[in-house]
């Protein structure tokens, strides 16, 4: 079984960029707020962004891409009239700052003649002149591009010496976020995030049959600099030994028997159900509607909140933007809100939900748990994903302990396709690697495996957690959410754990008519 | 240090740039601006406006090549753009000490490229001034939702973006891309009926949110009827937005080095492909055509980077009628030059849009149900994943009405359903295919608005489980 990722060495936080922090931002800001007032808004926050990102893609022996981008701009939202108003510029002086101020209170005045609800916000503290800086210790950028291709090659080259790999795709995406806030509350934030996400694929192709089969690392995308490729935190040298073997064996594994298992899922696999059926469930706007057009709504409505059995008793979740390393860990939130965790499902009930000020001030909370984000200077911050975790049992067992337990059923390792109902129900999701259990021990892969269930039988049939040993921050990049379409990182902790008789679909037999 | 002010003097000024340097270079600049109104529970939610200018430089040195994309704040003058340009360069030197590009070929010189818009003239914009005419509209159908008990949700946006490309070569061309789309959602008040419909409009003005919401009305009263229906393959009929879902996976997933590598739905036994093997009983021809008069895009091809199915290298190339399925064969597969010179064939690049046509003229989806014996009726569909690449084996969820017919009339809703169906099942099982007319890809609108589809009629199309969602 492949070795969890675990913290090695010391972590030491870096502060702000100076060239940053050198910039005009609280002038930029004053003439834009300044501007908003004088048009008449009764709040507005001015938002400066810079996001830096690498994308480099090597292809069997050959670089495919390596290209930089830098995106720069900002963001003056207002609420005027009892409504929002936005607009966006990536022009940097004061004089278009303040136009496009005037032009966001234009747009909520032209919105707020439609009539309906008025914006209210919870209140939230002054945090004047903060800073915050994710954790890192090598800036990527810092990193000469010949050696981050080099890296890259030679993890290539390594691949495809195994046998049976006939094409890889060795990939790593490296993104630097800074933001600069500032409202007429008083509040004025710098803050840096640097993240990175690597992608180590392996494909092999039966010519004679025209099949093929690929496998993906189960390494996850992190909030780290780029010591995470090489420092050990994650067992990349290990991983890419012995994914030949692992790949050779899915290819010639035996079809499953569709029906119902117990399946021992691992945390490369459960942070993905976890995002769709708690992450995406928990977001109070969709609970009320606000995404029913596009992303959708929840089961998990607010009049179950306290009450709603949403899984077993073993069933604990947090959200939290503060833990180290999370991919939605922040300093402070795109309302100004400063970092928080909480507990959105303790003991199989709802109890909490991911909240901006809006909803909080919504759900007569008195200040909102800091769930506010925007993914670019152009688009206006909503409610987005915390990384949302569920808790490993400090008596738990290990995986051995999990597997013990089962008589016949399936470990599942690993991410690949996955898709749930727009109110966050029904899901199938399927995997890397799929590995029968039988009297208690982990014997071989089968394949063509897709689990599908109803998130709250899903979760009630969880009987077991792993202890913290178990314990892994998975997560990805893309999550889609918001219109315009948005994306977000979002970093999803979770133990092993068990599930009782769950349904099991034959993906080849599910194709045929 | 000189003052920059326009989009084509950026390009002028990054190349000239890039004269001292070694190799070659290619630079695309793009304004771009958007207008967005969003709205839920019969109140407009986050609306807003943005302006942007995207520009990129790739320099080609010994056969590499490096990429760097810059904000506005470098555009300004010749130095901040000098330093761009000397940073790509460098970037393309690094990437040459892992030697020469798979995808390396010259780059398009002027009299290969396509023939596009006045290169000199401005670029076009947008504000939230595009939804003048829509915002009454919109007012109208709240008032009249609120005195229905109906809730209306839904998302407009319109954008501009201007491209202008320029190489070392000499070619210079742009071209400007209006995007529109129009998405209506109604809900009953106790929100256990639903409906959605979307439009693709390049321009706002005749869009009227008050008349879309009474067709809407009219699936909300057939589904007052409910029918308790389990899961099962059922013969569908698939309205042009659920068809258009399936065909843009489809033609994703048509790369022709996928397909010749081995790797794809599209290869076949013994290395080959699958090209000429007839996919449709039915003389189906799925084409991206950026001539098309309905969905004109872009004449030339443009990309920050390489990929599997687009290579940087043919910034500029003339992008022509590429037809996927012609009569029911497969017939065309995504091809770059250095596919094309790898494997054989012609360039092919993926035009921005996406039509099936074949069909027959003047039935919509209602006249492909009034010839069903007994099935089911899909208005829309939702999050779309690929389970198995093999088979393109697709899984995804009915949304915001389903519906029983039997004996060819609508008889009641029944449950959402998660299906698994593949695109090249659905046009194995299509049955009968209706009339192509501009339509809106719910699962895809936020990247690809530009298809025409027809409705069609799949046979044993599989609802694999039950949703309770509604």
């Amino acid at each position: 079984m492949p070795k969890l990722g675990r913290v090695t060495g010391s972590i030491s936080c870096p502060d702000v960029d100076a060239d940053f922090l050198a910039l005009p931002l609280t002038a930029l800001a004053d003439a834009a707020l300044a501007a908003a007032t004088a048009a008449g808004a009764e709040h507005a926050d001015f938002r400066f962004e810079r996001i830096r990102g690498a994308d480099i893609m090597v292809r069997d022996h050959a670089l495919q891409r390596s290209s930089e981008a830098v995106t720069s701009g900002y963001a003056v939202r207002v609420i005027a009239g009892g409504s929002w108003g936005f607009a966006a510029s990536d022009e940097p002086t004061a004089d278009a700052a303040a136009r496009t101020a005037r032009q966001a209170v234009a747009v909520a005045r032209a919105v707020a003649a439609l009539g309906g609800e008025r914006v209210e916000r919870a209140d939230e503290p002054v945090h004047a002149g903060a800073r915050w800086c994710s954790d890192y210790r090598i800036d990527p950028f810092a990193v000469p591009v010949a050696d981050r291709i080099g890296l890259l090659l030679d993890r290539s080259e390594r691949l495809l010496a195994g046998d049976g790999v006939d094409h890889t795709a060795i990939g790593v995406e490296l993104v630097k976020e800074q933001k600069f806030y500032a409202d007429t509350a008083g509040s004025t934030i710098w803050q840096q995030r640097v993240r990175m996400q690597p992608e180590f694929t392996a494909i092999t192709v039966d010519t004679a049959a025209g099949s093929f089969e690929d496998m993906t690392s189960l390494a996850p995308p992190v909030g780290r600099g780029w010591e995470y490729l090489t420092d050990g935190t994650w067992d990349f040298d290990g991983e890419l030994a012995r994914m030949p073997g692992q790949l050779a064996e899915k290819l010639k594994a035996p079809s499953i028997e569709p029906g119902r298992y117990d399946l021992v899922i691992d945390p490369t696999n459960l942070w993905l159900t976890i995002h769709e059926s708690i992450g995406h469930a928990t977001e109070y706007d969709r609970a009320i509607g606000y995404e029913a057009a596009y992303a959708g709504t929840s089961f998990a409505t607010p009049d179950g909140l306290g009450t709603l059995k949403y899984g077993s008793p073993v069933m604990h979740v947090t959200g939290d933007r503060t833990v180290p390393h999370g991919l939605a860990t922040v300093g402070y939130d795109d309302d100004g809100v400063a970092a928080q965790r909480w507990d959105l499902v303790s003991g199989g009930i709802l109890t909490g939900y991911q909240l901006d000020r809006v909803f909080a001030h919504r759900l007569g909370l008195e200040r909102s748990n800091g769930c506010a984000f925007a993914d670019s200077p152009s688009n206006v911050p909503i409610q987005r994903m915390a990384n949302v975790s569920l808790q490993p049992d400090p008596a738990g067992g290990t995986l051995d302990d999990l597997v013990a337990d089962v008589e016949d059923g399936i470990y599942v390792v690993g991410d690949k396709s996955w898709s749930i109902d727009m109110q966050r129900y029904n899901f199938q999701f399927t995997g890397q690697r799929f590995h029968r259990i039988r009297n208690g021990r982990i014997e071989g892969q089968v394949r063509d495996v897709a689990y599908q269930a109803t998130t709250t039988d899903f979760w009630g049939a969880m009987d077991a957690v792993g202890n913290p040993s178990t314990y892994l921050l998975g997560g990805a990049f893309n999550c889609g959410k918001g219109q315009p379409g948005q994306t977000a990182a979002v970093s999803h902790g979770c133990p092993v754990a068990r599930f009782r008789g769950i349904s099991v679909l034959n993906t080849v037999r599910e194709a045929g008519a | 240090m000189s003052h920059i002010s326009t989009p084509q003097q950026l390009v002028e000024a990054a190349l000239a740039a890039a004269a001292t340097e070694p190799g070659e270079c290619i630079v695309v600049v793009q304004p771009s601006s958007q207008a967005n109104l969003r709205w839920a529970n019969n109140t407009a939610t986050t609306n807003g406006m943005s302006t942007a200018l995207d520009w990129w430089v790739v320099a080609v040195v010994d056969g590499a090549v490096g990429t760097v994309a810059a904000a506005r704040d470098a555009a300004g003058a010749s130095d901040s753009v000098t330093e761009v340009v000397v940073a790509t360069h460098r970037a393309a030197r690094d990437a040459a000490g892992s030697g020469r590009a798979r995808d390396e070929q010259p780059l398009i010189r002027p009299e290969d490229a396509a023939g596009a818009q006045d290169f000199d003239l401005p670029p076009e914009h947008t504000s939230f001034d595009a939804f003048t005419g829509l915002l009454p509209t919109l007012r109208q159908a709240f008032d009249t939702a609120r005195r229905a008990d109906r809730i209306l949700y839904g998302f407009a946006r319109h954008e501009q973006h201007t491209v202008y490309l320029g190489t070392s070569t000499g070619v210079r061309v742009r071209w400007v891309q209006p995007t529109g789309t129009v998405e209506l959602n109604a809900k009953s008040a106790d929100l256990t009926r639903s409906s959605w419909a979307g439009v693709s409009a390049p321009e706002m003005t005749g869009i009227d949110i008050a008349a879309m919401a009474v067709d809407l009305d009219r699936r909300l009263e057939w589904a007052r009827r409910t029918v308790d229906l389990p899961a099962g393959r059922y013969d569908t009929a698939l309205p042009p937005t659920a068809v258009a879902d399936f065909l843009i996976l489809l033609a994703w997933g048509a790369g022709a080095r996928a397909a010749h590598e081995g790797r794809s739905a599209f290869s076949a036994q013994g290395g080959a492909t699958r090209l000429g093997e007839r996919l449709t009983g039915l003389p189906l021809t799925l084409a991206a055509d950026p001539a098309d008069p309905t969905h004109p895009t872009a004449p030339f091809l443009t990309a920050t980077a390489s990929s599997d199915d687009v290579s940087v290298f043919d910034n500029g190339a003339p992008i022509g009628r590429l037809e996927f399925l012609r009569d029911g064969v497969l017939s065309g597969l995504i091809r770059s030059r250095a596919d094309a010179a790898e494997f054989g064939g012609a360039a092919s690049p993926f035009a921005g849009n996406l039509a099936l046509t074949g069909g027959q003229d003047g039935r919509d989806v209602l006249d492909l149900v009034a010839g069903m014996d007994r099935g089911l009726l899909v208005t829309s569909q939702w999050y779309l994943r690929e389970v198995d690449p093999q088979t393109m084996l697709t899984t995804g969820v009915t949304r915001d009405g389903v519906f029983l017919v039997e004996g060819g009339e609508v008889v009641g809703a029944t449950p959402n359903y998660r299906f698994n169906m593949s695109p090249l099942d659905v046009l194995r099982q299509a049955e009968a295919v209706g009339a192509t007319v501009p339509t809106l890809s719910r699962e895809w609108s936020d990247w690809f608005t530009r298809t025409a589809m027809p409705p069609m009629l799949v046979r044993d199309f599989n609802m694999s489980s039950v949703s309770q969602a509604q």
